[in-house]
């Protein structure tokens, strides 16, 4: 059994965002595809927890629908457990092993029919997967299922507007665990709650990992709900992953630019009087990126080089840096 | 700067009550502070806690059946909140400015930013339309938009969500308000730009002499701007004071834990799968606010008391905390 649970090799999404097909044909616009992710290459080892971060349109969340089979890549392939989930041509076996993957979304407002009692919500994937025998299986199932997340097994019988942001969100990590996976992509499961509730989701998954041997990887913008539970970290930008580190090792030692950059830009709690370095200079349109690095309009130690070649993620004792200036040693 | 005997925002026993088929609920509940010339005071609670309202109050902007059921709001040393509508009007824009969290929707999309600044400032300032486009234009430059000449007579969809929020900042400073009341104003951003809005916020508002009502649920973000921070839970000050104080040394079990909930950057280093302190339970619904302490079933250091008895703000340490283990 090998270590790396989940491969991504060279995997690309791009998405058509051309005028309608009769604009094009009268005013002359030209198709138009908006790159959201580039030539990603990952791997995701068993039982860790690795985490994806980078700021609004870089791509994590495409990675996440990508791995998990909502979007097609466009390029690349993904490997699970040794089996390429993206091949067309063997979909039976694709399906057994996309079985023992599941998602957790972001809003969980949004993530949970409301129609439905939670109950039928936590005991669909068993349907689905049939991994129950009976509707008394179904419920024994269902109830400890709840049980796990920190719930009542008669909550079962309720709405899903009965409960808070918090409460949902165990109810979606319930729903996610009912297929019994190894592994759980997690999109942004905080981000829409409060910080004690953050706390206890975050408990809730930690506490989760270690007893079932899960292995996350887990998307986000904050990285201190990051720094708090991920083992590894990739950093990523306008559709590319510049940087794989350990999770301290990137936080005491971050090595490209754009790394050191959004931990500066990180709020200071402990108020040691640390200067917050604002960057200048936003995200750039993806459809329109760049020449060279993406990031070299707002890096101080861009040159020619940058301007003109992108840099290639070169890997070094399993940390992977993309930067011209890093492998150059000019910082 | 923070001379007590003269607020400039003072706020006494402000209650904001919701009137609904199933009975009222009290939103905000007797909560008194005020704010200096030139401070910064940061307003922190969990969503519910009755942050915005008190904002929302306090400019008068409640959303009917909100309603101010009682207290008092001066305005250096005015009254405002029994003021007729015409007279509060011509205080909101001119004296108070507000930036909310969203700033695609505090922008009107059919006109440029420019028309819109200038349309403020010739309602409250005597200047001519032409003074007025030189002063938006002045102001476009002082929030750090790049190339304002040309950008004035953009349209708010032609910005980035950061630039679109400088927009919304140079219009609150249209008239030169002495209070601005920014309700999560970087909520909406990303960390790299959230910097680049905070430090404009604290730079205006040291330099004009601006007090400022940061109202946010981000704890970071009160640690870099505000003087002092007041903690909100169902809808009344659970604490109150300097905001190291508060960060390091809470005194009410809420702070404690809210604080404790926090993860802190490089916290956990090296210690694999390390927990957070967190608080059990929920924020209680404003139909069932607990008797009492409103924290007391959540409270590890509950005593009888707190069940029955409200406890005020009384001194604790530097900071004024609404709790009974401080009596």
């Amino acid at each position: 059994m090998s270590d790396v649970l989940l491969r991504l090799e060279g995997v690309g999404r791009d998405f058509d965002v051309s005028y309608p097909w009769l604009n094009r044909v009268l005013e002359g616009q030209p198709r138009q595809l908006l790159r959201a992710v580039d030539s990603v290459t990952l791997e995701v080892r068993r039982g860790e927890t690795m985490a994806l971060v980078g700021e609004s349109g870089c791509g994590k969340s495409t990675v996440a629908r990508l791995i998990v089979g909502l979007y097609q890549p466009s390029r690349g392939r993904i490997d699970f457990d040794g089996v390429e989930v993206t091949n067309p041509s063997a979909r039976a076996q694709t399906l057994q092993v996309r079985r023992r993957m599941q998602m957790i979304f972001q809003d969980p407002y949004a993530s949970l029919n409301p129609r439905w009692r939670v109950r039928e919500v936590v005991a669909e994937p068993l349907r689905v997967l049939g991994l129950a025998s009976s509707e008394a299986d179904i419920d024994h199932r269902v109830g400890e299922l709840l049980g796990q997340v920190g719930l009542a097994a008669q909550d079962g019988e309720k709405y899903p507007h009965e409960f808070s942001g918090g409460q949902r969100q165990r109810i979606s990590i319930a729903r996610a665990l009912s297929g019994n996976p190894e592994f759980l992509v997690c999109d942004e499961p905080t981000s829409a709650l409060d910080v004690s509730v953050q706390a206890q989701i975050l408990n809730l998954m930690t506490d989760l990992q270690d007893k079932l041997g899960l292995t996350y990887l887990f998307i986000s913008h904050n990285l201190a709900v990051v720094s708090h539970i991920a083992d590894r970290i990739g950093v990523m930008y306008l559709g590319r992953l510049v940087e794989v580190a350990a999770a301290d090792e990137l936080f005491s030692r971050p090595r490209h630019p754009y790394t050191r950059m959004l931990l500066d830009a990180v709020p200071d709690l402990e108020m040691s009087g640390k200067q917050r370095t604002p960057v200048a200079g936003e995200v750039p349109n993806p459809l329109s990126p760049p020449s060279g690095c993406a990031f070299h309009p707002r890096c101080p130690h861009a040159n020619d080089r940058c301007r003109s070649e992108a840099p290639a993620a070169i890997a070094k004792d399993g940390n992977v840096v993309a930067c011209h200036a890093v492998q150059e040693g000019r910082i | 700067m923070t001379s007590p005997a003269a607020p400039l925002l003072e706020v006494k026993d402000l209650r904001v009550e919701f009137p609904t088929r199933r009975g009222l609920l009290v939103a905000v509940d007797g909560i008194s502070f005020s704010i200096a010339p030139g401070e910064v005071l940061g307003v922190v609670g969990e969503s519910g806690a009755g942050k915005s309202l008190t904002g929302m109050a306090v400019i008068r902007l409640l959303e009917p059946p909100g309603r101010i059921a009682g207290g008092e709001v001066r305005l250096d040393g005015q009254r405002i909140d029994d003021l007729p509508l015409d007279q509060l009007r011509r205080i909101r824009g001119r004296r108070i400015g507000a930036i909310f969290q969203d700033p695609l929707t505090s922008l009107n999309p059919l006109y440029t930013v420019g028309e819109q600044i200038t349309e403020t400032i010739l309602t409250h300032l005597e200047v001519t339309p032409a003074e007025a486009r030189e002063r938006a234009l002045g102001l476009l430059r002082e929030v750090g938009i790049p190339a304002p000449e040309s950008r004035i007579d953009h349209y708010s969809h032609q910005f980035s969500g950061g630039m679109r929020q400088r927009v919304v900042i140079a219009l609150a400073l249209c008239a030169e308000p002495r209070l601005i009341i920014a309700d999560e104003p970087t909520t909406a951003l990303d960390v790299s730009i959230q910097a680049q809005i905070i430090q404009l916020l604290k730079r205006l508002a040291r330099e004009h002499g601006t007090a400022v009502m940061l109202i946010t649920h981000d704890m970071g973000v009160i640690a870099e701007t505000a003087d002092r921070v007041a903690v909100m839970y169902a809808g009344r000050i659970a604490e109150i004071g300097p905001v190291r104080e508060v960060i390091h040394s809470p005194r009410h079990p809420y702070t404690v834990g809210l604080m404790g909930s926090i993860p802190k950057l490089g916290a956990g280093m090296g210690k694999k799968h390390m927990r957070l302190a967190q608080i059990e339970g929920a924020m209680p619904r404003l139909n069932a606010i607990p008797a009492g302490c409103a924290f007391n079933p959540r409270c590890p250091k509950r005593m009888d008391r707190c069940i029955n008895e409200r406890p005020v703000l009384v001194a604790a340490g530097t900071n004024q905390s609404a709790c009974w283990l401080y009596e």
